[in-house]
């Protein structure tokens, strides 16, 4: 492999395993703030045991998250200098912002963790809350320097560099909500699923636990509300990829050919050779309906752009339709959990709805992951779309393998721990007549 | 002053903070590598339970120098990324592991051996980080291209010496009895190495790092700068000898800002020697000025906030100089 694919999985093996940690820290401190808010409402021991078990499970995954969000912070210059040197000033902004965000969830995160006898009851709470809107701003600002390299604005191009510098025109590139939208509500969806899973799996076992119930209730409240709107948010964001980065949509639809009227491929494999993508389930009109919200629109295809410029296009197809899937299947979980709570008038708790949300616990963070790569794998061969690529972005370094082989060990390390601990935590749970009344 | 100058001293000041801060917590990292005596136990507990709920908050303060570095200077962050990719490859190392194993260590089960080997990796890392950072500072400074060079390293020493002392003496104020005493004398043992360390550093900086050496001998601001430092090095001295903590505490934390200051300045206007300046490095200049107002308005939300978090676990006077008979907690 050469030095521009060690940087790209290097880069990529960071970002996929920081993706997780960040969203947890995004979605974990809401719930635990909506649990110790029950308890101090309800005086009900069993939320206050449910809030203080997250708060734990919360510290050590932002402490990983912290840590390995660093990494990302100086693996942008150590692997793409070029990058950085272009477009550090169009895109800072958001990036420092970010870093004010960072400091006033690890100070509150501090006073939150540490803080349970040592401050009121009510500066504990804002201290959650302060942590929860912190990790909802540090997402934000991420994302929207996420959205510029999608969607480029705020500059003018003179001799290969940028001129006319707009750091809040950049800041807010076209679609910068739409994206912003999607990204923070994959952060509660797939967390809160997670957590639910790991609930529900201990209440098939014990129907009658009280911790179990509370924390399934707290973790279906968030996840399932953000999974029930993530569809509408994906309908934003599908029409603002049709308007901005049609190669992307091509790509990720397999659409090599520009039709009007095109269908809608669920499944299926695209063949670059063949320009065609092979058994997929063709729902007529469908694409074209969901784009452009118009059965008769015109879709561009991969042909209609020139082959240099294509993403690979069985990458992306697939992983949209991973992520589709799995947020399709969240969203009727969800809406399945809605209609019960509705009729029964308490949390859904039967056995085989149960099984449902075990059986969903990973598909929040599959739908994540493969979210972000076909965001990720869809702009390429650009790092910023249409502006500068990959390759001209990558370091002179030499002998990137190593570094990669080096940090690859150390998030399999880091990743196996964590499990352990989290695992044993989970283990610890209260039993039923532990759980405190 | 220019924006760029306005930036440059903003991310000298969040160095001088990452120093205070971030660097006393890798220098209680390295006192619990060097726990020993009948009190080893009790030293490594103060060390993770002065350290345990802020150390996150600390270390953003180095991320803040990176993200403002990228933004107001890209063409500095993006030589410097790539000159320095060894060692600071190694810091990113260092600070993964010391945060990861500190926050593993304290949630892992309470059994001694599995301290002790999360301690190990935790306090390990703590040394490796600082070390690095001073690698980086001294290839920076010196105009090298990577490759260590006796000066980096000697740099690299110097500043995990002087994070030791910065962690002693901080210690010794939330320590009591017995315990204060350890950390008062590692505080005026560490003290001693980083006056030869010192030394050592710039001698070697009179060959390797000549620009250097330069702004510590022979600029305007050196003499009044290093006398400034060394009385506040002899105030930390005397004030570790009488047992007055809290002003040695004041008196090291000076010395240390006052280090950093001076690297800053006998650099100037240098972002990386030998080629990049503040003005050479420079993104544009209504960038610069957003940047410094948005880092204007970060500083009203973030320093009240931080003033809390040490209110809280620092005790009632968390940056007194004055020692009390009944010190809070």
């Amino acid at each position: 492999m050469d030095d521009l694919l060690w940087a790209r999985w290097l880069f990529g093996t960071s970002l996929a395993f920081h993706i997780v940690f960040a969203a947890v820290g995004v979605a974990m401190p809401l719930m635990m703030v909506v649990a110790e808010w029950r308890w101090r409402r309800t005086g009900d021991p069993a939320w206050g045991e449910v809030a203080r078990r997250w708060a734990k499970g919360t510290a050590i995954l932002f402490a990983v998250g912290a840590v390995s969000g660093t990494v990302i912070s100086f693996e942008l210059g150590l692997l793409w200098p070029a990058f950085m040197r272009f477009a550090g000033a169009i895109i800072g902004m958001p990036f420092s912002l970010e870093g004010f965000a960072f400091f006033t969830e690890a100070i509150f995160l501090g006073i939150y963790l540490y803080g349970w006898e040592r401050v009121s009851p009510r500066l504990h709470l804002a201290s959650g809350l302060a942590v929860a809107l912190s990790g909802a701003a540090s997402a934000f600002f991420v994302t929207l320097a996420n959205g510029w390299m999608n969607r480029p604005s705020g500059f003018a191009m003179a001799a290969g560099l940028a001129r006319e510098v707009d750091p809040l025109a950049a800041m807010f590139s076209p679609g910068w909500a739409e994206q912003v939208l999607h990204v923070l509500l994959s952060c509660y969806a797939a967390t809160g699923f997670a957590v639910a899973g790991i609930h529900a799996f201990f209440l098939r076992r014990e129907p009658a636990n009280r911790f179990h119930l509370r924390a399934l209730s707290a973790a279906l409240a968030v996840g399932g509300a953000a999974a029930l709107l993530q569809p509408l948010s994906g309908d934003f964001s599908a029409r603002l990829v049709a308007r901005e980065q049609p190669v992307k949509l091509a790509a990720l639809e397999g659409q090599f050919a520009t039709e009007r009227g095109a269908p809608l491929r669920i499944g299926g494999l695209p063949d670059a050779e063949a320009r065609r993508t092979r058994w997929a389930l063709e729902i007529p009109h469908g694409l074209s309906l969901l784009a452009f919200h118009d059965p008769g629109a015109e879709v561009k295809g991969l042909e209609a752009f020139p082959r240099d410029e294509w993403p690979d296009p069985v990458k992306v197809h697939l992983a949209f339709q991973v992520m589709v899937g799995a947020g399709t299947a969240m969203a009727l979980v969800a809406l399945w959990g809605l209609a019960l709570a509705w009729r029964r008038r308490e949390v859904p708790a039967g056995r085989r709805y149960l099984l449902a949300v075990v059986l969903c616990a990973p598909l929040g963070f599959a739908a994540l992951e493969a979210g972000w790569l076909v965001t990720e794998w869809g702009r390429q061969p650009f790092a910023v779309q249409g502006v500068l690529r990959t390759a001209e972005s990558v370091t002179t370094v030499r002998g990137l393998a190593a570094p990669f082989w080096l940090f690859t060990a150390l998030y399999l390390f880091l990743g196996a721990v964590t499990a352990a601990l989290l695992w044993r935590q989970i283990l610890h749970a209260p039993r039923g007549e532990e759980v405190p009344r | 002053m220019t924006p760029a100058e306005i930036l440059g001293a903003a991310m000298l000041g969040a160095l001088v903070l990452y120093a205070l801060l971030g660097g006393a917590d890798y220098g209680g990292g390295i006192w619990d590598l060097l726990a020993s005596g009948p009190r080893a136990r009790e030293q490594r507990a103060l060390v993770e339970r002065a350290i345990g709920p802020i150390w996150e908050a600390n270390h953003v303060w180095l991320v803040l120098v990176v993200v403002v570095l990228f933004t107001g200077f890209p063409a500095a962050f993006a030589a410097i990324s790539t000159r320095l990719f060894v060692p600071l490859t190694l810091l990113l190392l260092g600070i993964v592991l010391r945060g990861a194993a500190f926050t593993f260590r304290t949630y892992d089960t309470p059994r001694d051996e599995v301290q002790r080997r999360w301690g190990l990796v935790f306090s390990g890392s703590s040394l490796l980080a600082p070390m690095m950072l001073g690698v980086v500072v001294g290839t920076i400074a010196s105009g090298g291209r990577g490759s260590f060079s006796a000066f980096s390293l000697l740099t690299g020493l110097f500043a995990a010496g002087l994070f030791a002392f910065l962690a002693a003496a901080y210690l010794a104020v939330e320590a009591e009895g017995e315990l204060r005493e350890d950390f008062r004398r590692r505080a005026i043992a560490a003290g001693a190495a980083v006056f030869l360390l010192a030394a050592a550093t710039a001698a070697a900086s009179a060959r390797e790092a000549p620009l250097v050496f330069r702004g510590l001998t022979g600029r305007a601001f050196s003499l009044p700068l290093h006398l400034a430092t060394g009385a506040a090095a002899l105030l930390a001295f005397a004030a570790l000898f009488r047992r007055r903590v809290r002003l040695a505490r004041l008196a090291a934390a000076a010395q240390v800002a006052l280090i950093v200051v001076g690297w800053g300045a006998s650099q100037h206007p240098f972002l990386v020697v030998p080629d990049l300046t503040l003005e050479s490095a420079s993104a544009p200049r209504n960038v610069q000025v957003l940047l410094a107002w948005a880092l204007g308005a970060g500083a009203v939300v973030v320093f009240p906030c931080l003033y809390l978090l040490f209110r809280v676990f620092k005790g009632e006077r968390p940056f007194s100089a004055i020692d009390r008979a009944r010190d809070g907690p």
